[in-house]
C-alpha cells in the first residue's frame, strides 16, 4: 500500500498570539511550533496500515524550510519518505496549498492519502475535500474509525448529535479526527534513524491565492464581568439578571 | 457583473434547521446591500408548508432536489448523503442559476460541502465567518483564527465566492415575504451521473437523541470540578430544566466521564449559543477556544481566580454541588412562569 500522508507545522496550541507588525499575521518570534496535532493520527493511522498491509508512508509537506520540521516528526513516528513542496511566498491560502498537494499527489498515484481534519492554526478544515476535488479521489473527513479490505473501505464520520458510516473505494483520501488512534511516541531507535531519511525537495508549481488576509486583530475584550461572591445566596440575583439584563432566559 | 446569492438550507427529517433559517437570513440581508437576487436550494424532500417557512427569513424561491431521486442516479440503494454528489448538485445549481456567491453554515455538511463546491465553481471560500460585510459591491468577512486567539478580515481575489457561517452567531431576521415558490428540479438537468457518488453515507447513527452542543442555543458545561461521572445529574438537571444541551471540559471526556461528542473546546466542538454555564471548569485556553464567542457566559467556580472569570460575563464563587441545585431550582420556578 502507498500511503502519502499531508503533515503541516503550527504554532504550539499554547501559544500566546501576539500580531507582527503588518498587521496581517502572528508575530513567530519566541512562537514553538508542532507537528499539527490532528496529522499525528493521520500519521499513526498510515504507519499501522502499512504494518498490516505493508507498503510505504510518505510525509509530504507544503511550506518553506520550517515545513520540514513536520516531516522530521513524521521521520520519528515512522515515515519512509518526506517530501517538502517547497514554496518561497509566505503568504499562501487553502488553495493554493490544495493545488500543489493535489498536483504532487497525482503524479505519486497512491492508494490512500490520509490528513488532519484540521490543522490548528487557521482551522480551515478545507484541504481534504478541496483535494478530493482536485484530484478526484474518494473521500471524506472528520474520521473516527477507518476499515480496509482490500479495496473496499468504511469510515465512521462524525456529525452533529451522532456518525455516518461511509462506504468508498479505493484510491481514496481521508480526513483523521481524534479519536480514531493513539499516536505513538517516537523511541530513541527511531528518533536516531529519523536523523538519516533524507527530505526530497519540489518546487511549488501553482501560486493563485484567492483569499487574501486584509488585518488581523485580537478578538474584542469582553467589558468585564460581575462576580458573585456569596455562593448560593446569589443565586437569586443572578437568575434575575440573567432575565432581565443579558434576557437570555 | 450583476450577482446572485444561492443559499444552501439544511433538512432534517423533513424540516429545516435551525442553521438554515440562519443561512436564508444572512444571505437575505447580503442581497439586500448588494442590491441582488437571492434563491435557495435543498436536497431533499421539501415540502410546500415547509418552503413557506422560509419567507419569514426573506426568502422568495426555493429550489429542491429530492434526495430520493438524486439516489436513483447511484448504483447503492437508500444512500443519506454523499460528499461528492451534494457538490456536484450545488455547483451545477449555481451554474444553472449563475449564482456568484454560495452560502452554507458551517456544520459538519456545510464545512465538507463548502471546499468542494469552491473548487468546482472556482470560487474563493470565506470559511465559518462570524461576521460578513458588504463595501463597494463586495464581500468581506471576519473569522477567528487561531482557536480564537485571533480574528482576521480576509477578501476575495475571484469574482465568486463559497461561504460558510458559524452556527448560532447570524441570528435570523425577520422580513416577511409571504409565500415562497417551490421549484422541484430534476436530476437529469442536472447532468448527474453513478461517477458522481464516489463516497456515499450508507447509514446515519444516532448517538443520542439529545440536543448536539454544536447545534444548542443553550449550554450547560461540567468540568473536573464535579468531581466524578455520578455528579453529571447536576448539570444535566439545570439543562433539563433551561432546554439546554449538555457539554464537558476535555478533563472529563479524557477521563471517561462524559462522551467525546460533548467535548467543547479546540479539540472539541466550538459552540457560540446564547447562553453557556460552567460549572467546575477551569477555562483554560483549549476550552476557550471552543466557547469564548458566546453571547454570555455564565462560571461557577469555586476558585475566584479561574481563568473562566475572565471570558465570564456573571460569575459565581462558589462550590458547584451548593450552586448547581439552587440554580436549577431557580431556574425551574422562572421558566414555569
Ligand atoms: C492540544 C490540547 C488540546 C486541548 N483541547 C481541549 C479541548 O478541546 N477542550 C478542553 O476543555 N480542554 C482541552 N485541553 C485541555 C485543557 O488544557 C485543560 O486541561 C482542560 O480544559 C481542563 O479541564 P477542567 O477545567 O475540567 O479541569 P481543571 O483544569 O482541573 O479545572 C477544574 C476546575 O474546577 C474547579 N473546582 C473544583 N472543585 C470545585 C467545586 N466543588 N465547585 C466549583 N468548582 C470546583 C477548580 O477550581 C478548577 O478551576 C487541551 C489541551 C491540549 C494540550
Ligand atoms: N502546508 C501544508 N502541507 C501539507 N499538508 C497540509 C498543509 N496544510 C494543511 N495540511 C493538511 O490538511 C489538513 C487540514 O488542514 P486545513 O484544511 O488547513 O485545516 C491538515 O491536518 C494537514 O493534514
Amino acid at each position: 500500500m502507498k500511503i502519502i500522508v499531508c503533515v503541516s507545522l503550527v504554532p504550539d496550541s499554547t501559544t500566546k498570539v501576539k500580531i507582527a507588525d503588518n498587521g496581517k499575521s502572528i508575530d513567530e518570534n519566541g512562537v514553538s511550533f508542532i507537528l499539527n496535532p490532528y496529522d499525528e493520527f493521520a500519521v499513526e493511522e498510515a504507519l499501522q496500515l502499512k504494518e498490516k498491509n505493508g507498503g510505504e508512508v510518505i510525509a509530504v509537506s507544503f511550506g518553506g524550510d520550517k515545513a520540514k520540521d513536520a516531516i522530521k516528526k513524521a521521520f520519528q513516528m515512522g515515515a519512509d519518505k518526506g517530501v517538502l513542496i517547497r514554496t518561497s511566498d509566505s503568504e499562501f491560502d487553502s488553495f493554493t496549498t490544495a493545488k500543489n498537494l493535489s498536483e504532487y499527489i497525482k503524479s505519486e498515484s497512491p492508494d490512500l492519502v490520509l490528513l488532519g481534519k484540521q490543522s490548528i492554526d487557521f482551522d480551515s478544515m478545507l484541504l481534504p475535500s478541496m483535494i478530493s476535488e482536485m484530484t478526484g479521489l474518494a473521500s471524506t473527513s472528520v474520521v473516527v474509525k477507518l476499515d480496509i479490505n482490500g479495496n473496499a473501505a468504511t469510515a465512521e464520520r462524525e456529525i452533529e448529535g451522532g456518525k455516518e458510516i461511509l462506504q468508498f473505494n479505493l484510491p481514496a483520501l481521508v480526513g483523521v479526527q481524534k479519536g480514531i488512534n493513539d499516536p505513538r511516541y517516537p523511541n530513541l531507535k527511531s528518533i536516531m534513524a529519523a536523523k538519516s531519511k533524507p527530505i526530497e525537495e519540489i518546487n511549488a508549481t501553482y501560486n493563485g491565492n484567492r483569499v487574501s488576509v486584509v488585518e488581523m486583530n485580537m478578538p474584542p475584550t469582553k467589558a468585564s464581568g460581575k462576580l458573585f461572591t456569596n455562593g448560593k445566596e446569589d443565586v437569586s440575583e443572578l437568575v434575575k439578571l440573567l432575565r432581565e439584563e443579558a434576557k437570555v432566559i | 457583473m450583476s450577482k446572485k446569492i444561492l443559499a444552501f438550507a439544511e433538512l432534517k427529517d423533513g424540516k429545516f434547521k435551525n442553521s438554515a433559517f440562519e443561512v436564508v437570513s444572512t444571505a437575505s440581508r447580503l442581497s439586500k446591500d448588494l442590491a441582488c437576487e437571492m434563491v435557495v436550494l435543498t436536497i431533499g424532500e421539501a415540502t410546500q408548508t415547509e418552503a413557506d417557512t422560509l419567507s419569514v427569513y426573506g426568502a422568495t424561491k426555493l429550489i429542491s432536489v429530492s434526495l430520493n431521486e438524486l439516489n436513483s442516479k447511484s448504483q447503492v440503494p437508500g444512500i443519506k448523503y454523499s460528499p461528492s454528489a451534494f457538490a456536484k448538485v450545488i455547483s451545477a445549481v449555481s451554474a444553472k442559476e449563475s449564482a456568484d456567491t454560495i452560502i452554507f453554515s458551517a456544520t459538519s455538511l456545510g464545512k465538507e460541502l463548502a471546499g468542494r463546491v469552491a473548487v468546482m465553481t472556482d470560487s474563493a471560500v470565506f470559511n465559518d465567518c462570524t461576521e460578513l460585510n458588504v463595501a463597494d459591491g463586495k464581500i468581506t468577512a471576519v473569522r477567528p483564527v487561531y482557536a480564537g486567539k485571533s480574528i482576521i478580515g480576509v477578501s476575495a481575489e475571484t469574482d465568486k465566492i463559497v461561504i460558510t457561517i458559524r452556527p448560532n452567531v447570524f441570528k435570523p431576521e425577520i422580513t416577511d415575504t409571504g409565500t415562497v415558490e417551490l421549484q422541484i428540479l430534476n436530476t437529469n438537468d442536472l447532468a448527474i451521473s453513478p461517477s458522481d457518488f464516489s463516497s456515499v453515507v450508507v447509514e446515519v447513527v444516532v448517538s443520542s437523541e439529545k440536543l448536539d452542543v454544536a447545534e444548542a442555543d443553550r449550554i450547560v458545561s461540567g468540568g473536573r470540578g464535579l468531581k466524578g461521572p455520578e455528579h453529571f445529574h447536576l448539570v444535566e438537571d439545570l439543562a433539563n430544566a433551561i432546554g439546554a444541551a449538555t457539554g464537558a471540559s476535555r478533563a472529563v471526556v479524557d477521563a471517561g466521564w462524559r462522551p467525546h461528542s460533548e467535548q467543547v473546546g479546540q479539540t472539541g466542538k466550538t459552540v457560540s449559543p446564547t447562553l453557556y454555564i460552567a460549572c467546575g471548569i477551569s477555562g483554560a485556553i483549549q476550552h476557550l477556544a471552543g466557547m469564548s464567542s458566546s453571547k454570555c457566559i455564565v462560571a461557577i467556580n469555586k476558585d475566584k481566580d479561574a481563568p473562566i472569570f475572565q471570558v465570564a460575563n456573571y460569575g459565581i464563587v462558589g462550590d458547584v454541588f451548593e450552586i448547581l441545585p439552587a440554580l436549577t431550582d431557580e431556574m425551574k420556578k422562572i421558566v414555569s412562569q
